[in-house]
């Protein structure tokens, strides 16, 4: 119950549209998501595709990220404590906003219609 | 099992046991021994048998027979059969169990209509058969080597019994015990060789005598094109194609085949499915393998014009125009309330979510439909329904059944609208039209938005492989014969999908080793029809049976294959890592990047000196993303030669 507070909590603090910044590292976060095998269905730039949503530059809180990884029930197996911890959880936040802003789709040639 | 030839000729399985009785007792003439004399005392031979020219020069029989055998050989006649149903190709590996066969094709029967084609093994014929087919809605002819031959082959029939795709086997076997070669032909034969592919096929036979042989031939092309398609197995026993016509002789005869109608939906059924849609609010068409021809693809954009329906593609053929304002993702059910499903092969999965994330390892099930949504089925894979291979998926109730073929089904369905339509209803039309092309114009926008994220990365993103390659050949007239491994369906999502061709579906029975077979068969069937092929070929897919890359070489076959190399069989790298962490604990990656046993390195395979080796142009590993429009622009210039090319690109996993 306490995790889907948090992750509510999470939601909640989303739509409001709100971001804070992380404290974590982001080398080592790239290090990490490589380790965990978070790359595997996010891409290795966080980008996303068939098998998870994208996670660069995420719009997502880092505390709602870390609800999220530990207690999900969804598609996405739960990550608990032990595998990850939660400052490895700010490590990964930090790449993930690391991350460079993707082009305007509309300045890329091979995607216009 | 043929019966004894009444021809003058030496009949083979005489010879046989004479050549048999030579080696442990001088005989002056090949002739039928008794139980005692092969029983006799063993003497080493002083001579060899007599030969036919021989015998007959010592009889004074002056009327030598042509050939050894003394007569046409039945595997001539069978040539003579398979000739009447126009089969262009034979993509087979070379065997002794239908050595006859073989020969007379290419002797008797010039190398022609069938021609074969070399293959370096008996999955890579099947589905070189499986990707012709999508192409030109005709059959090939595979043949297999006894019970090795078809235990290679039987993936790829699988996949094309899945994919309701006909593909006609025809297998060696030589059935008599007593006069078969021993040995290794004896470990080739069985009693009952087509047992192991029975239970997805729609037909099998073992025809006994030439007569047998025309009519289960023509049967078996029959009912492999009856809609629903798939693949027949004939085996051929040995017998039968050696020895000489004979005593079959004169009165043999080769039934006429006429191509039959496809079985279309009863009347009543579709008069109320068409009242249903005419008076939904929010009509939802989503369509599987309904498209058979190109035909089908404009049937369905009528009837949904009809209704303003959304319709889902979802991609085991090319059924609906990607371009069109009606198209939507898989997630439109939700809204929906009647469902019209054309040929889903998984009706359950299209209006149910199964999350592969229980407590106990089990998955959860949920609903993704309104419990009050109205459900139609039309589809022909209900007339074939089989016992142990579970491709009939879980039982989904519907609230109209039609087991019946959607393209042949369409156009009644679409003047039953027409007449259930009131004035009213038609009326609501341009709205309805208008407020669908607005949702369609923000779709692809967001689609776009996507595939820029991560646009200059490297390894390179699975969106910038498409699209770098789609800004190539989007000028040619193209066509996207396989995509294996999963690319996040960019394609789908970004390409202009507009002609059939242009998407020729998956696998079916999503057997892995598909792609690069029916690549390779549906690029040959696109050579002949002057088309681009391009193919977007996994790593993992492509070694399974590599040697295709081959046979596309000898025999000339155009194609681009551009590979999405994600270095590992990355499916199955997320479900170790998925059972890891339910476990609570880390995943072992050994020394490689991902889960050990799922990953294809260390050492990287260098696939563009794979296909090299093999008579392929190619170049890689290409890494950097700004130098992979530049090589796409090479190699397409070498396919245009007449020559297959392949680019190793690194990918990102998906």
């Amino acid at each position: 119950m306490k995790k889907i507070t948090s992750i509510a909590a999470s939601v909640a603090f989303l739509l409001l549209g709100a971001s804070a910044a992380s404290a974590g590292d982001a080398q080592k976060g790239s290090q990490t998501f490589r380790e965990k095998g978070c790359w595997q269905c996010h891409g290795f730039e966080g980008q996303g595709g068939s098998a998870g949503p994208r996670l660069a530059n995420t719009q997502l809180p880092e505390d709602g990220l870390i609800a999220f990884v530990h207690g999900t029930n969804g598609p996405m197996p739960p990550f608990s404590e032990k595998l990850v911890s939660d400052a490895q959880l700010s490590d990964i936040y930090a790449y993930l906003q690391s991350r460079p802003k993707p082009a305007d789709a509309k300045t890329i040639p091979l995607l216009q219609p | 099992m043929s019966e004894p030839s009444k021809g003058s000729g030496p009949d083979r399985r005489r010879f046989l046991k004479g050549a048999a009785v030579a080696g442990a007792a001088p005989v002056l003439a090949a002739s039928v021994p008794s139980q005692a004399q092969v029983a006799a005392p063993r003497h080493t031979p002083s001579a060899l048998p007599p030969s036919i020219r021989t015998i007959a020069a010592e009889t004074g029989d002056v009327h030598m027979p042509d050939n050894r055998i003394g007569g046409k050989p039945g595997s001539d006649f069978m040539v003579d059969v398979i000739k009447t149903l126009d089969i262009r190709y034979t993509p087979s590996n070379c065997a002794s169990s239908f050595r006859a066969l073989h020969e007379s094709l290419i002797n008797y029967g010039e190398n022609k209509a069938p021609e074969f084609l070399s293959c370096m093994h008996e999955e890579s014929g099947v589905g070189m058969a499986h990707g012709y087919f999508k192409i030109t809605g005709k059959p090939l002819m595979t043949m297999v080597h006894g019970t090795v031959g078809l235990q290679h082959a039987t993936m790829g029939i699988y996949n094309a019994f899945c994919d309701r795709v006909p593909v006609i086997i025809i297998g060696g076997n030589d059935m008599d015990a007593a006069s078969r070669p021993p040995g290794v032909p004896t470990f080739h034969a069985a009693q009952d060789i087509n047992a192991i592919v029975r239970d997805y096929t729609k037909w099998d036979d073992t025809p006994t005598s030439l007569q047998a042989f025309a009519q289960s031939m023509v049967r078996g092309y029959k009912i492999a094109m009856t809609p629903p398609y798939g693949p027949v197995a004939i085996s051929l026993d040995a017998g039968l194609q050696q020895e000489p016509i004979g005593g079959h002789g004169s009165g043999l005869y080769i039934p006429k085949f006429n191509m039959p109608s496809a079985p279309s939906g009863e009347m009543g059924a579709v008069k109320e499915a068409a009242r249903l849609l005419v008076n939904a609010e929010n009509p939802v068409i989503v369509a599987d393998r309904s498209a058979r021809t190109a035909e089908g693809v404009g049937l369905l954009v009528q009837l949904a014009e009809l209704l303003q329906a959304s319709v889902i593609d979802q991609g085991n053929r090319m059924n609906f125009p990607n371009t069109h304002y009606l198209s939507r993702p898989a997630g439109a059910v939700a809204s929906a309330d009647v469902i019209l499903g054309l040929e889903l092969s998984d009706f359950w999965g299209t209006v149910n979510a199964y999350t592969d994330n229980g407590e106990h390892g089990i998955g959860v099930n949920s609903a993704k439909i309104k419990p009050t949504t109205k459900l139609i089925s039309i589809s022909a894979v209900e007339l074939i329904t089989k016992s142990n291979y579970q491709d009939f998926q879980r039982f989904q109730t519907v609230d109209v059944s039609m087991p019946a073929d959607a393209q042949a089904t369409l156009p009644a369905l679409i003047e039953a609208v027409k007449s259930a339509m009131t004035s009213e209803r038609r009326a609501q039309n341009d709205q309805r039209a208008e407020k669908a092309k607005k949702a369609f114009g923000d779709i692809r926008g967001r689609e776009a938005a996507a595939a820029a994220v991560a646009w200059d990365a490297s390894p390179i993103s699975t969106a910038r492989l498409c699209m770098e390659l789609y800004g190539q050949i989007k000028n040619e007239d193209w066509s996207l014969v396989a995509s294996e491994g999963n690319v996040s369906n960019w394609p789908n999502r970004l390409w202009k999908m507009e002609k059939h061709h242009h998407w020729l579906g998956r696998s079916g029975g999503y057997g892995v080793g598909y792609g690069a077979p029916a690549s390779v068969g549906a690029a040959l069937a696109n050579r002949d029809l002057g088309r681009f092929s391009v193919s977007i070929q996994s790593d993992g897919d492509l070694m399974f049976a590599p040697g295709v890359l081959w046979t596309a070489a000898k025999h000339k076959i155009p194609l681009l294959a551009v590979m999405h190399n994600n270095r590992a069989w990355h499916q199955e790298t997320m479900h170790v890592q998925r059972m890891a962490s339910f476990r609570n604990r880390d995943s072992n990656y050994g020394t490689d990047a991902g889960p050990v046993g799922t990953m294809i390195q260390n050492p990287d395979i260098e696939y563009h000196k794979l296909a090299e080796s093999m008579g392929w142009w190619a170049k890689g590993p290409i890494k950097d993303p700004a130098l992979l429009g530049p090589a796409i622009k090479e190699a397409m210039a070498v396919v245009k030669s007449g020559q297959p090319a392949l680019l190793n690109v690194w990918t990102q996993p998906r």
